[in-house]
This record gives structure tokens, sequence and C-alpha cells, in this order.
């Protein structure tokens, strides 16, 4: 076990790269705090990557500046700055071994041969695979493949450690293993880590703090619980979780209508912007005969399109409008499944007021 | 008998007889302008001057000195011409990977413009360029880079000069290959663990590029043992290499036996080293560039 080392803050100030007249990366100010697993989460062609590779030294940026702690680092090559990375298709050394691959930073910075092989063999227990050292890496499957990249990547002891998409190339049961398995290696190492993905459950299940990008701008940078139950704006809500937008008609006094529904008060009374209303489906819930308290329930009446049934739970989508619908998802235990209504059948969808989430428009 | 087993097995059969049945073609050419001469060739190198079996043009292989001193040649020459193609061919290629698809593909196209000019074309234009008093001479010259013609043609430096030019092409395409498959990751993940670019270079991209490397200088030195046309142009009769030994023997002395043997022996020994390359190179890693 290479030991906690001291973690590194990365500071980033008005970071900007332009692909001809593309922002790739527009004026990006971000901090990275000492120990923390940040993930930079956006769609493909959002800048998170040319973030990442920013910070790697494989770009040149626009302008802008990098400090990892107090250091500038936006003018050093890539083999000065001290970043473990992991790379979206592993990167291995094909002509190398998997111990010679572990071994590979360790020879570059001309430490002892002993100390290099005990360096290795604690790296690839860490990893699991200390009985593969020998195996040439053609030998390996892609999750042994991604443990070798990760021994590589923290073997040296970066105060920094940078992941793109680590585990896209994994199938779905494997991933979701390896994505518990980083996290608890975080803990373990104590490294500032920042993790690409465009894939929100991973992000929610990994990170310390989120940050949304798209259009090479960061959309939010918060905890994956404000991330979800407090989206910025609607990219947020729409890219994180399913969610439903409904437009809501400001009436006098401030309040916040759908449909003569009325939603809540305008949140903030100095803007003369529009709101709308983020459903999520699992916050919503099937109403039964017996009645709700509607103080405390928005409450929406409908028709249904359509029920799904998917095992653990179950979806339907409700008209409540000409123009809108719901959708819903509940469980599918005993006591639930007389929701899984035919086509056509009315059904009445409760809201808590605690779940409302306004955005602006 | 399972349902219909016996239709599926017979489409299985006539599919592998319509494949066989499109290569027949190929198959019976090279037979027939291949295999049946240099069959004929072979049994004429045993065959002594009466008609009867006889070992006689191996025995003068070995007895005449000219003959080592013809092979030691061949092989003299196409070893400094693969060198000659790997010393320029090597930064091209690692040129052309750098740049762009579309760049590259302008660039390739000036490496390959040699292959669609005539043979003989190119070696007598490098005559004109090359000779004493030829364009390279007077221009140096003229500018003061040297004062007497130097001797460029008709000795081993135009042989080389005018070989290399031909067999550039053979060494570019397989390296630039074997260059354009390592991926980007690679040299970021060598820079990223701390390796300066020449480390990089060295302990990462040169090795992932020898495959096309011994590929292509492979190809280079089989097909110089076997060149004829320019040695013979360029080298104005003091580079002889084995197949223009053997063009003098068939004009001289018309021994088609003797003629035979040469070309026997150098057919063993290209496949000796091919054999060789394939038992210490792992030949098919080689050629279609498997890491």
């Amino acid at each position: 076990m290479p030991g906690p080392t001291t973690a590194l803050p990365i500071t980033i100030r008005g970071l900007t790269k332009k692909f001809g007249s593309l922002h790739a990366l527009d004026s990006v100010d971000l901090d990275v705090k000492s120990g923390e697993f940040l993930t930079l989460l956006g769609p493909s062609g959002s800048g998170k990557t040319t973030l990442l590779m920013a910070i790697a030294g494989f770009n040149r940026p626009d302008s802008g500046s990098i400090l990892f702690g107090e250091k500038e680092m936006i003018l050093a090559p890539p083999h000065l700055r001290e970043v473990g990375m992991v790379f979206q298709n592993y990167a291995l050394f094909p002509h190398m071994s998997v111990a010679e691959n572990v071994a590979f930073p360790l020879k570059l910075r001309k430490i002892a041969k002993a100390e290099c092989e005990q360096r290795v063999e604690e790296a690839l227990n860490t990893v699991q695979l200390s009985e593969l050292g020998n195996r040439r890496i053609d030998q390996l499957s892609g999750g042994q493949r991604q443990r070798v990249a990760l021994a590589r990547a923290f073997v040296f002891q970066p105060r920094i450690l940078l992941m793109d998409e680590p585990l896209s190339a994994l199938d779905k049961k494997l991933r979701e293993q390896m994505q518990i398995e980083l996290k608890h290696l975080h803990r373990k190492l104590g490294v500032t880590t920042v993790y690409v993905t465009h894939d929100q459950r991973e992000a929610l299940t990994m990170s310390d703090r989120i940050a949304v990008i798209n259009h090479g701008r960061l959309q939010q940078v918060d905890t994956p619980e404000v991330i979800y139950n407090q989206p910025a704006n609607s990219f947020v809500a729409d890219f994180i979780g399913e969610s439903t937008m409904l437009p809501l008609k400001t009436e006098e006094n401030n309040q916040l209508y759908f449909d003569h529904i009325l939603v809540d008060s305008v949140p903030d009374q100095k803007s003369s912007q529009d709101w709308m209303l983020v459903v999520r489906p699992e916050r919503l819930f099937p109403l039964s005969q017996e009645s709700i308290d509607s103080d405390q329930h928005l409450i929406f009446k409908g028709k249904v399109i359509e029920s799904v049934y998917q095992g653990e739970t179950a979806f339907a989508q409700v008209s409540i409008s000409e123009d809108h619908q719901l959708t819903v998802r509940f469980g599918t235990d005993a006591s639930a499944r007389k929701f899984l209504l035919e086509p056509g059948d009315s059904m009445e969808l409760g809201l808590n007021r605690k779940d409302i989430i306004l955005i602006p428009r | 008998m399972l349902l219909h087993e016996k239709e599926l097995r017979r489409q299985t059969f006539l599919e592998q007889w319509n494949l066989l049945s499109l290569s027949l073609p190929s198959i019976l050419v090279i037979i027939l302008i291949i295999i049946v001469p240099v069959g004929w060739l072979f049994y004429l190198s045993f065959t002594g001057k009466g008609g009867d079996f006889s070992l006689a043009n191996y025995e003068k292989m070995i007895t005449y000195k000219s003959y080592a001193r013809v092979f030691m040649t061949t092989f003299q020459v196409s070893f400094l011409t693969t060198l000659v193609c790997i010393l320029m061919g090597y930064p091209l290629a690692y040129f052309m990977a750098q740049l762009s698809d579309r760049m590259a593909a302008v660039c390739m196209l000036t490496v390959l413009l040699p292959f669609w000019t005539s043979l003989l074309v190119r070696t007598y234009a490098w005559l004109v360029l090359l000779q004493k008093k030829g364009i390279l001479n007077d221009f140096a010259i003229e500018i003061g880079l040297w004062e007497t013609p130097i001797k460029l043609v008709h000795n081993l430096t135009g042989t080389l000069i005018g070989m290399a030019h031909i067999m550039l092409p053979f060494l570019v395409l397989p390296l630039y290959g074997a260059m354009k498959r390592i991926e980007k990751d690679m040299t970021h993940a060598a820079a990223n663990l701390g390796a300066t670019p020449i480390q990089v270079f060295w302990k990462v991209f040169f090795p992932l590029s020898l495959p096309g490397l011994v590929a292509g200088s492979l190809i280079v030195f089989v097909l110089c043992l076997g060149f004829y046309v320019t040695p013979a142009v360029l080298g104005g009769g003091r580079v002889v290499m084995v197949a223009t030994q053997i063009t003098a023997i068939l004009e001289n002395q018309f021994n088609w036996g003797a003629a035979s043997s040469l070309g026997v022996v150098l057919l063993a020994s290209t496949l000796l080293i091919l054999v060789l390359a394939a038992r210490f190179l792992k030949l098919d890693q080689v050629l279609f560039g498997r890491h």
C-alpha cells in the first residue's frame, strides 16, 4: 500500500480553449479540493475530456491558469506534472508485461530495484492482481487491464489522479463493481481525483462533488444530492435523472400556476423571468381511493397513455393536459400492482410540496 | 439422419468449392509461369554437358572465387540499400504519421510517385543527374561545394542511390501503417508517467513501430537480392550482383546450367532468410503488424 500521500488541490481560472470557432472550454473556473473525488459530467462534446487533457497537459489551452496547490502548471510539459492518469482504453504498453507496465513510472524516476519491485508488488496487491505480474497485456481481460492501468497510475504516488471514462469499456455488472472499488481505493489513497464520465448514474454513485459541464461551460458544481434535488437549470435537471418539465404561469401576488393548480410562490421575486416545475418520476406517486391532504400535495389528474412493467419498478405515462404528460414510477409490490392500468384509464398523481423543484425557464 | 443434415452439409461443400474455383485461374497461372520454369531451371542446374546428372555447376561456384565475390556484393549492396532506406524512411514515416490524414495522403502520393514511372526511366534519370558532367556535379561546382567532378555513378555510390530511391516506398508503406496503429494515448500515457519526449520515443514509440520496420526492411532486403537493372546501369559493370552475373553467363557462354545454378542458390538463400525471419521475428506479427 503506497500510503496516503499529501493530496493537492487544483485551481482552474479562466481556462479557454477554442477549436476553430468552437469553444471547447469557455472561461472555466473550477476548484477541486484537496483529496476530493470530483466528477466532470457532461454529454459527448461538452468539453469534459478537453478539460481533463488540459489538466494532464496533453493539449494547449488558449488562455487561463491551472494551479496544483500554489504552483502554476499551465506551461509545464506533461512529464513534469506528476499526475497519474487512467485512460479510456487503458493505454497499457503491449510490449511490456503487467509488472513492467507498473514499474515503468518508477524506473523513469530511477528508484532502486528492490524498492521498485516492492512497490510494484504492493500496487498489484492493492488492485488484486498480485498473481498476474508476469502476464502479457493481451492475456488479460478487460477488467484486469483496467486494474493494471489503475495500479500504473498510482504506483508513483502522484498527488493528483485523473481518470477519463475508465469504466466505459466494461460490461454493466463489472462496471458497477469497479465503481465501488474505485471509490474504496480513492478513500484509501486520499488522492485528489478528477473523474470524467458521461454516465450520470456513475457520477452520482462515486463522486464527492459533480461538475456538470455543457458547451464548454460549467453548469453546476455541487454534491450529488444537491445536483439531483436542486438542479441549477434545465440542462442539469434534464441530464441528471429522469424528469418532466412543466411550464408555469406567474399570476398576481407572485403565485405560480400550472393549469389552475397552485404550485408555489415565485422563489426569486426580483427577477421577472418565467419558471418551470421539474417533476421526477419516482417522486410522483399514484393515488388510491383514500384522499390525501391537498395542502401538502400537488394533485394531477389524467389518463394513462402507456404502462410498462420493468421488474423492480414499473412506470406509467399519464396525459395531464392536451400538451403535457407526466411519467410516474412506482414499485411492483403486491399493494402497488393495481396501478398497472390499461391505456385510457383515469389516474391521479400526487407530488409532495417538499419535492417541488423550480428552475428558471 | 437428422433433419436436413445432408442438404445443409452439401451447401457448405458447395460454398467452399465455389471459393476454390474462383482462385483456380490464378493458381494455374502460377503453376504455368513460375513453378514449371523454375522446376526446369532447377533440373538444368543439376545437368552436365552431356545431359547426365552432375554437380559441376555447383562445384564451380565453390572453386572459383569470383562467384563468392558476386554473392558477397549482392548481400553487401542489399544490406546497405536497406540501411539507407531505414535511415531515410523512418523519419519520413514518422513525419507522415504526425500529419493530418489529408496531408499524409499528399505526402504518400509523392512517396509513391516513383512506382508509377518505369524502372528503366528512373534509373537512367539518375544517370543523367549523377554523371561526371551531370546536373548535380555542375551545380555543386557552380556554387563551390567541390571543385572537380565527383564520381557519383558507375560505382557502389550510384547503385545505392538508385536502389534506395526505388526501394524507399517498400519500407515506408508498412512502417507508416505500423506507426498509424500506435494510439496517441500510448505516447500520452508514457509522458504522463514521467517520460521525457526522447524517452517516450525510445521506450514506447520505437518498440511499437518495430514490427513495421522489420517488415519493411525484410521486403527491401529480399527485393534487393534479385535486382538487375539498377546495378547494371548505375554500377557501370563494377557492381556485379547475382542477377547481373546470370545475364553475363547467358550472354557470353550461353550456359543455361551455370546460370540456373546461380538462380537456385539465390532463391534458396532468399527462402532461408525468410524462414529465419519467420522463426525469430514471428513473421505473422511482423507482416500483419500485430503486437
